[in-house]
């Protein structure tokens, strides 16, 4: 364990419908670390992850950012409510299966968005600072396309600078190339490697296992909602211990 | 045939009907602007997780749907002064009354074109605004209402067309906008045709104005950078590649 978690999630649970579909998860993610969380779709993995973002308000279990509660917040209305929500969701970048860009805005536009309504920061500083993370995707080059004009993969990595160009704590990736043709899969691994390199704090659920294995500090393997196994990548991959994690490692060779 | 040229070409260059135009215009667009508006929270309260204010916004356009805009045009001019005694004072113009009318009848339909734009743009855009911290009032202003007046203009387009024409109806509560003025001139001179043309010539250019405008929004609601080649009839000069319509500097 690391000194101290980034992220640390107790016990969450999410409920559809009287159906438990995130069944007491727990995860604790420290500075520098890099969870994979794989299994089978249904698994209730996107779902954890949404809780995790915020995006899902969970029916159990507490979410602590750097020690301190987050979500969840008892606001007396849900005016104040929501408005804590985006206070902490601030700190926690997501990005999306399918990236979820805004048509309406250049690659320049979508990442310097939010930086100027939600962080206030001067229209000619969140430029700049737009550009050096569209730089940092390769993709500076592009700043002035339209989503529409983008490929997947590009529009995949505007979408990741979107989400770092706001300095969040925790990076959470949602099946980040699931929605991409395969030959642009690469590109946007390549992305997400580098950041793992450069020491961000991420949480990836994917289904390139190969890639999972390269980056993660711990894998999850999720089935039925609940976390059924966890360990070092290596272990994971090799000898596996619950017979589903060896089913699902199978299936997806 | 008896069309004298000359009693149409002198109409429609009198102050008279170039004031008629002016009134017929001035009320078009006050009254879409603020039907739009109106519209806006109407479908914003359709779309609420509230039921009493869905019910509200449900019975509004129930009520103004139902009504025809002139008996609406005609209780506001003569049957609201008999009741609210403030209204029979000068500043309760046919102009106001006219704007009144209008707005609020459009509105009902407005409610119905912004309630499907907001309808059509994708859930995950909401989730992605929230996702960057965004409150709500953020995320409608920043992410949605951009494509809600993209997928709007076409439909309110037309709507502010049909406006325009129906600020003819103002003429039962002597608003002097075109279809007035003409009468008047008709009533002195039964110059029937001759007026009646002017009238028309206005409107068409009226509305091939607005038409032309429309187009011009259109593409400056179309999200790609203007490449060479791509729209060489229409592109302006001054776009050189690279230069997108909303790009900073």
């Amino acid at each position: 364990m690391s000194e101290q978690a980034v992220l640390e999630a107790k016990g969450i649970t999410k409920v559809y419908e009287g159906r438990t579909v995130v069944d007491s998860v727990d995860l604790n993610v420290g500075r520098g670390e890099v969870k994979a969380i794989i299994g089978p779709s249904g698994s209730g993995k996107s779902t954890f992850l949404r809780c995790l973002a915020l995006l899902e308000i969970p029916d159990g279990g507490e979410l602590k950012l750097e020690g301190k509660p987050i979500g969840n917040a008892p606001g007396r209305t849900e005016w104040t409510r929501e408005r804590r929500l985006a206070r902490d969701r601030q700190h926690i970048g997501m990005v999306f299966q399918r990236f979820n860009l805004f048509p309406h805005l250049t690659a320049e536009g979508n990442v310097q968005t939010a930086l100027v309504t939600v962080k206030g920061v001067p229209r000619h500083e969140a430029r700049e600072r737009a550009r050096q993370m569209l730089d940092r995707v390769g993709l500076l080059h592009r700043a002035h396309a339209y989503p529409s004009e983008l490929s997947g993969g590009q529009q995949q990595r505007v979408a990741i600078a979107r989400a770092l160009v706001m300095e969040p704590k925790v990076m959470l990736f949602d099946e980040p190339t699931s929605a991409l043709d395969p030959e642009l899969v690469r590109e946007v691994l390549d992305v997400i490697e580098e950041l793992a390199e450069a020491g961000t704090t991420m949480v990836v659920v994917t289904h390139e296992l190969e890639f999972a294995r390269g980056i993660a500090s711990e894998m999850v393997m999720m089935d039925q909602g609940s976390v059924i196994e966890r360990g070092d990548p290596d272990r994971f991959f090799t000898s596996p211990e619950h017979p589903r994690t060896r089913q699902f490692l199978a299936h997806m060779e | 045939m008896d069309f004298d040229v000359g009693i149409y070409w002198d109409a429609l260059r009198s102050s008279e009907f170039l004031h008629g135009a002016f009134l017929t215009v001035a009320l078009a667009l006050a009254s879409q602007v603020a039907a739009t508006i109106l519209g806006f929270f109407l479908a914003l309260m359709r779309t609420s997780r509230s039921a009493p204010v869905r019910v509200v916004s449900g019975v509004y356009a129930w009520v103004f749907r139902a009504i025809p805009t002139l008996l609406i045009l005609l209780f506001i001019w003569n049957a609201l002064p008999q009741l609210i005694p403030a209204l029979t004072e000068d500043w309760f113009t046919p102009f106001l009354a006219g704007f009144i009318g209008l707005s609020v009848a459009e509105a009902a339909y407005m409610a119905e074109i912004i309630r499907s734009a907001l309808l059509s743009v994708d859930p995950e855009q909401r989730l992605a605004a929230k996702a960057l911290g965004m409150t709500p009032a953020q995320s409608m202003r920043k992410v949605i209402l951009p494509q809600v007046i993209r997928i709007a203009i076409p439909p309110t387009g037309n709507e502010l067309i049909t406006m325009l024409k129906f600020t003819s109806l103002t003429s039962v509560i002597s608003l002097q906008e075109l279809l007035t003025v003409s009468q008047q001139n008709i009533a002195a001179t039964f110059r029937y045709a001759e007026f009646y043309a002017a009238a028309a010539t206005y409107y068409l250019v009226i509305v091939s104005i607005l038409m032309v405008l429309q187009m011009r929004l259109e593409r400056r609601y179309e999200w790609r950078t203007r490449e060479a080649g791509r729209r060489r009839a229409f592109s302006r000069r001054r776009n050189a590649p690279g230069m997108g319509a909303a790009g900073a500097g």
